[in-house]
């Protein structure tokens, strides 16, 4: 993009711009000294008495710290790899459920019997209204709000785990399945018309036809997308704090507190960062991998996603928008409307 | 059960909502003129914003801004005391410390995204558009403010306004940590513990308005942009 809206520079541009450089760079410089350094030093942050127990060895805590916080991350993995799995098995389902529904709206489903038919017209007209507000109900409320229905409410009804990872994984694949559902649903809609039709002329039905020709092809499509909603699941599961299980960053604050009731100086900045940085490296290897995905696929000249970017590319949670469309530079040169037209060829 | 608390509840949340909005909006803006400038450290420094903060877990946001803020001596956030805001929040009686720690995560959060989706915009123009403009001999600038801009921004409402539901959402969990800002999901604590037993709420009665708060803002705005996406694809 950038080479497109200004011209190769010639030496007076570039002169300027070398200027402009060193003159950012210190104020860069000087932004970051007074804004980040100076605080931090000012009251105490940087001493050896918070940091220690983080980066010197020697330090009595230093390995029960360390080994806290690998239980911690273990525990996020684990919470995190089950969330995902259920959440695409789930999704799966509802988009199986949902394009079914529609290939069977508007049907008499005359070949049946009177009383039959009748049957399978209602539920599909019920179906489809059930799906639809299930969906939109999901896909509305916060995920702090699903986490809360599975905690609070179905607890009080009877739900009751021993683990509270359950309450986590649940809370998720509540929300999340909801979205993958209308992640692969988007992708089944954008297939070209002749797929589907090309199916019910070989005498498939609506289910093979979805099973063995669309759901395939989507799943393949939006890949980048659905890595994408795996790492916004991955995100979510600092959520665990709230239902007090023991992930990372609970733990993190659990040993803050631990610290600041034996009366040493809080690492709070310390414990964050660390928690923070270990979140973003992580989640930045993911997003990577769905770049790198998106690129081998437009390379395979199978179709990319239809539009530029849809709303569920978002992926609303506390991720928040995580859009593999406008990821990384791979949309840079070209625009997507520009290589959605010209898949196909190699 | 009274209905009281949750509206509330939902008016904090939307004067949350619109005043880390429109902070949103002008950071990100901000950044994403960085990552487009041709001065090669801005644009780092907008690229290293929009990476940090979109892989970082906002919950890990607020509890910097809530718990690493005050250890730095702001226990009241006053660097937020500009002029005008504080007579609004003032206005609002919303003046506690919470919700400003509240408004600078949500902001400093949403900006990442608000960044990628104004870069989502400048990035459908066709750059024929841009390359046809420099031919004329327009300057960066000049390219920007009469070409891309006026066609990027028909590109961006779709997933500004994606990027707006979500952060409506996310703003439940200041609530849900601190519990102190009284927004629509902090209403929840309040009803189901320190009421009496009579007047207490039951869980489903909590989540079902609190349901319904938060379905009355996202849903509406989700079915019109939906409706904004149909009409654009039928347009091209």
């Amino acid at each position: 993009m950038n080479s497109v809206l200004y011209d190769a520079p010639g030496p007076r541009a570039r002169r300027i711009s070398v200027i402009a450089s060193i003159a950012s760079v210190v104020l860069i410089g000087l932004g970051l000294y007074y804004l980040v350094y100076r605080p931090l030093e000012a009251n105490d942050q940087l001493t050896m008495e918070r940091w220690g127990l983080l980066i010197d060895p020697s330090h009595p805590q230093f390995s029960g710290v360390w080994s806290l916080l690998l239980e911690g991350w273990l525990n996020t993995f684990a919470a995190a790899g089950l969330s995902i799995v259920l959440s695409i098995a789930a999704g799966i389902g509802i988009a199986l459920l949902r394009a079914q529904l529609r290939g069977q709206k508007g049907r008499r489903f005359t070949d049946r019997a009177a009383g039959p038919s009748v049957l399978l017209r209602w539920t599909t007209g019920g179906g489809t209204g059930i799906s639809r507000v299930w969906v939109e109900f999901f896909r509305g409320l916060p995920v702090v709000v699903t986490i809360f229905l599975v905690y609070k409410v179905f607890a009080d009804f009877g739900l009751l785990f021993e683990d509270e990872m359950w309450y986590l994984v649940i809370g998720l694949t509540l929300y999340n399945s909801v979205v993958i559902g209308e992640i692969l649903r988007s992708g089944m809609d954008g297939l070209p018309h002749g797929q589907r039709e090309a199916a019910s002329s070989l005498g498939l039905s609506v289910g093979q036809s979805i099973r063995m020709v669309q759901l395939p092809q989507a799943l393949r499509i939006m890949l980048p997308a659905l890595i994408s909603q795996i790492v916004v699941i991955f995100k979510d599961t600092s959520l665990g704090t709230i239902v007090s299980f023991n992930e990372a960053l609970r733990t993190s604050r659990n040993i803050i507190e631990a610290a600041g009731s034996s009366g040493i100086p809080t690492p709070t900045i310390p414990m964050y960062t660390i928690t923070g940085v270990m979140y973003i490296l992580i989640c930045y290897a993911l997003s990577k991998l769905a770049v790198y995905t998106e690129r081998r696929m437009s390379r395979s000249g199978l179709p990319t996603p239809p539009t530029v970017m849809t709303q569920l590319d978002t992926g609303d949670a506390i991720g928040g928008a995580y859009a593999v469309r406008i990821d990384g530079e791979v949309d840079t040169d070209v625009p997507a409307s520009a290589r959605s037209r010209s898949s196909g060829t190699p | 059960m009274p209905i009281q608390p949750f509206v509330d509840g939902f008016l904090v949340t939307l004067q949350l909502c619109v005043l880390a909005a429109i902070g949103a909006l002008v950071l990100g803006a901000l950044i994403a003129a960085l990552r487009v400038s041709p001065i090669a450290p801005l644009r780092a420094v907008g690229t290293a914003y929009v990476t940090v903060f979109r892989n970082i877990p906002l919950t890990v946001v607020i509890f910097f801004a809530a718990f690493g803020l005050p250890e730095l001596g702001m226990t009241h956030a006053d660097f937020l005391k500009i002029p005008v805001l504080s007579e609004i929040l003032t206005q609002l009686k919303m003046d506690v410390p919470f919700f400003r720690f509240a408004v600078i995560a949500l902001v400093t959060y949403t900006a990442a995204f608000v960044c990628e989706a104004f870069r989502a915009g400048i990035n459908a123009v066709s750059p024929g558009q841009a390359e046809a403009a420099r031919s004329l001999g327009l300057t960066f600038t000049q390219n920007l403010r009469f070409v891309v801009f006026p066609q990027a921004w028909k590109y961006a409402i779709v997933p500004l306004g994606s990027v707006i539901i979500a952060m409506l959402k996310n703003s439940a969990l200041a609530g849900a940590l601190g519990g102190v800002s009284g927004d629509l999901f902090g209403t929840v604590d309040t009803l189901i513990s320190s009421s009496t037993v009579e007047s207490a709420a039951t869980t489903l009665e909590a989540f079902i308005g609190v349901s319904i708060g938060y379905l009355i803002m996202t849903v509406p705005l989700g079915l019109f942009l939906d409706r904004v996406e149909k009409k654009r694809a039928m347009a091209r």
